[in-house]
Formats: structure tokens, sequence, C-alpha cells
């Protein structure tokens, strides 16, 4: 076992962990941050995104101990000081992005990565962005709107599908 | 997974040291060898992760005009700070994968582990790039040798790939999408001296450069200089995403596209 120690959330955490124990067993095991959700486990599906210093990255495909010394975010992290829904999360409720709501946690990280290097991103450059995350609910279609709303765009601009 | 002890070391000496030792395994942005490991494909009795060096990461233009990528330079950054000196180049890295993936895997692993189907080969031979480990330089051209095989001996690393930037490029891949991988990706790049052509995805040999293509191209960079060229099927990967005609076809198809993108 080997000690590892960072930032989740703001917090400084740390714990005693294997080489093999993934970041995203570390987040959900040994801190009980379930909010990180472990999907295909294959690093496809995306409901296990997290920030690591401040990129986006999935967490069942690094290891507890690369993140040693870094910064992470989970989207116990995201909500507003007072606990209301920050503006994503908000978007999303408002514009029915998830229906199961497995993916959404892995959602709402990929779309704060995106909307933070790109604040008024196209209806082109969110699905682009979205190709590692997998929704089996909604076909994408309010999710890319809820990230259109959360940008301050026009979500009329999107066509239904 | 197996369990495996784990080092970061944070130079590239005491790297190859803690390679030294016996079921050793470097280990770049994990987005490959991690499911491997899962899957119990692989059972290294120590890990040696190469993210924490810094004199292996980020991008430079050296004297002669060529750019340097660090073995441990994530794709993301090769599409961020390699756009204004090889376009070409940065454009292929912010195709690879999915953001996430692009935030950990390194240019390093995926020239290590030639994947028959990885989008870095394809450049690196297309550009006639130099790769440099940490005890040599290996020309391209005698680095890729098949489906996962490479010049590379046990526990060299990749320090650093030179890419002697062309007058044009381009890179068209046409993506399995589930995967994210190329089913064929082409790049081809047009230097003063002539033009290559390196095919990713096709080939059960792995990547390879299209010498008929190279050849026509090299006296006449348009696409319609190689409309009558095809390669032969036999050879080609044939699976449920893509028979071999069907990927010998593409070969053409996305060739094409790419000499158009860059002339």
């Amino acid at each position: 076992m080997t000690q590892v120690s960072m930032t989740v959330n703001g917090k400084s955490v740390s714990g005693e962990v294997e080489g093999r124990t993934l970041l995203v067993n570390f987040l959900r095991d040994h801190l009980s941050l379930t909010g990180t959700h472990v999907g295909c486990d294959t690093g496809q599906c995306g409901a296990c995104m997290v920030h690591v210093d401040g990129d986006a990255v999935k967490s069942c495909n690094m290891l507890a101990l690369e993140a040693d010394g870094t910064e992470v975010a989970t989207i116990e992290g995201q909500a507003n000081a007072d606990g209301s829904l920050n503006t994503i999360q908000q978007a999303f409720q408002d514009h029915h992005g998830l229906q199961c709501g497995f993916c959404t946690p892995g959602m709402v990280m990929t779309a704060a990565a995106l909307l933070k290097d790109n604040p008024k991103p196209t209806e082109a450059e969110i699905r682009h962005y979205l190709e590692g995350n997998i929704c089996r609910c909604t076909g994408y279609h309010n999710i890319v709107k809820a990230i259109m709303a959360a940008s301050g765009q026009d979500v009329n601009a999107i066509a239904a599908e | 997974m197996y369990n495996f002890e784990f080092e970061r070391p944070t130079t590239i000496a005491d790297a190859v040291a803690a390679l030294g030792g016996d079921e050793a395994q470097a280990l770049g942005g994990g987005q490959t060898l991690i499911p491997t490991l899962k899957q119990r494909l692989a059972m290294p009795g120590k890990l040696v992760s190469l993210s924490g060096i810094p004199e292996m990461k980020g991008v430079c233009v050296n004297d002669d005009g060529a750019v340097s990528i660090g073995g441990g330079t994530p794709h993301a950054v090769v599409a961020r700070d390699a756009a204004q000196h090889y376009p070409g180049l940065a454009a292929l890295a912010g195709q690879i994968g999915d953001p996430a993936v692009r935030n950990r895997g390194t240019i390093g692993g995926s020239l290590a582990n030639n994947d028959p189907s990885a989008c870095y080969p394809a450049a690196a031979l297309g550009s006639g790039a130099t790769i440099v480990t940490n005890t040599r330089e290996i020309a391209a051209d005698d680095y890729f040798q098949g489906m996962f095989t490479t010049a590379l001996e046990e526990g060299e690393i990749i320090t650093e790939v030179r890419f002697p930037v062309p007058e044009a490029a381009n890179y068209q891949k046409f993506v399995q999408p589930a995967s994210r991988f190329a089913l064929v990706g082409v790049f081809v790049a047009k230097y003063a001296d002539g033009v290559r052509v390196a095919v990713t995805g096709a080939s059960e040999e792995g990547v390879f450069r299209w010498s008929a293509a190279e050849e026509a191209l090299s006296g006449n960079f348009t696409a319609d200089a190689i409309k009558d060229l095809t390669v032969e099927a036999g050879g080609m990967i044939g699976d449920l995403h893509g028979s071999k005609e069907y990927r010998a076809h593409l070969v053409g198809v996305m060739t094409r596209r790419a000499v158009a993108a860059a002339a």
C-alpha cells in the first residue's frame, strides 16, 4: 500500500492505496464520493468523468497514484456554495437533459470542461466534445440543448431531430 | 487487474533505471494500457509512470525548423501548442479518441504501442519523423515493424519525436464510431523533395507508406493524379466493421480527400 494525497473539491485528502487502485475507486470507495459513476469500466462511456488539474479525464482510466498531488474536481463540488444547482446543472434540469441520470455526472463534468475552454460553443462543437460520453436514454438532443442554454445561447436554434 | 508495484520517477534517467528490473512496464497516459490490465491481458510486476517527467513534455521548434514533441506530451497539448508550427499534425492530434483520452494519452505511448488503427503512427511515418529514445534516434521508416511491433528494445523510452515540417499536410480519418480509432486514416505530407503518404487502420502489417501514390503525387500534387490508383485488398484488415475490399477502397478515397484538403 502506498500513501496518496490530493485535493478533491478544494479539500485535502489522503489515503492508502494499491498500485492498481483506480482514481474512481479512490473517490467512491475511500472518500465515499459516489456521484462519480462507473459505467463501462473500459474508458468508453464517460460516466466517471472528473477534472484533474482542470482537464476532463475518465477516472476509471487513471490510477489513483497518478493523481497524487493534483487538484481533482468531481460532481459533488459543482453545486453553488449555498447548495443550489450551478448553471450547467440547472440547465440540465430545465431542458430535460437526463432521463435515468446515470450518465449525468459525467455529462456535467464534460460540459464544464468545454465551457471553460470555449464559453460559446456551436452545436457542432458541443456534439464533438461529447464524443467520450455515452447516454443511452436521451439521444443527446436535450443534453446539447442544456449545454447551449448553460452557455447563455439561444436553444431554439437547435433543430429538432 | 492484477496488482503491481508503482513508481513515478521525475527524470528520464530514473525512469530508465526503474524499467531495468524484471517485469517492469512503462506507463504513458494509460488509455490503452489500463484497459489492457483490467482485462488481465498483461501482468507487469511494476508500472513505471512516465507522466511526472517534465523534460519529456511540451512542444518546441528546433533551429532547423523541425517541431519537437516530448514523448510524454498529451494529444490535447499537441493539438493546441503545435497548431501554429505544424497545423496538419495538430489537427490529427485533435481527432484522436475523445477529449478525455486526449488529455491523458501521449504521443510516446501511442507510438510505442503502435496500434494498427492509431492515428499518430500515420503522422510519424507520413512526416518521416525521428523517434528519439533514451539511447538513440530511429527514423520512422525503420521504427514501425508491423502491428504492435516497433524497433524499441526492452526498457527503451521514447523521449521525443521530431517532425520535419512539410509545405502542406492533411490527415483524413474515417472514424470507426464506437472506438473512435481510424477505420482507415491517411496522412499526406508534401515536402520539397517529394510527397509522403502514410496509411493507418487498413493493413494487417500496421501503418504503411503507399509508395505508388507518393510517386504519382510527387509529380502532380492533385487528387486527380491518383484517381486510377488502387491498393490490393489482400493484406488489408477485414473485420465486422469493414471488409478487406472496403478498407482497400477507403485508402484511395481518404488519400484523395487528404490531397484535396492539403493542396
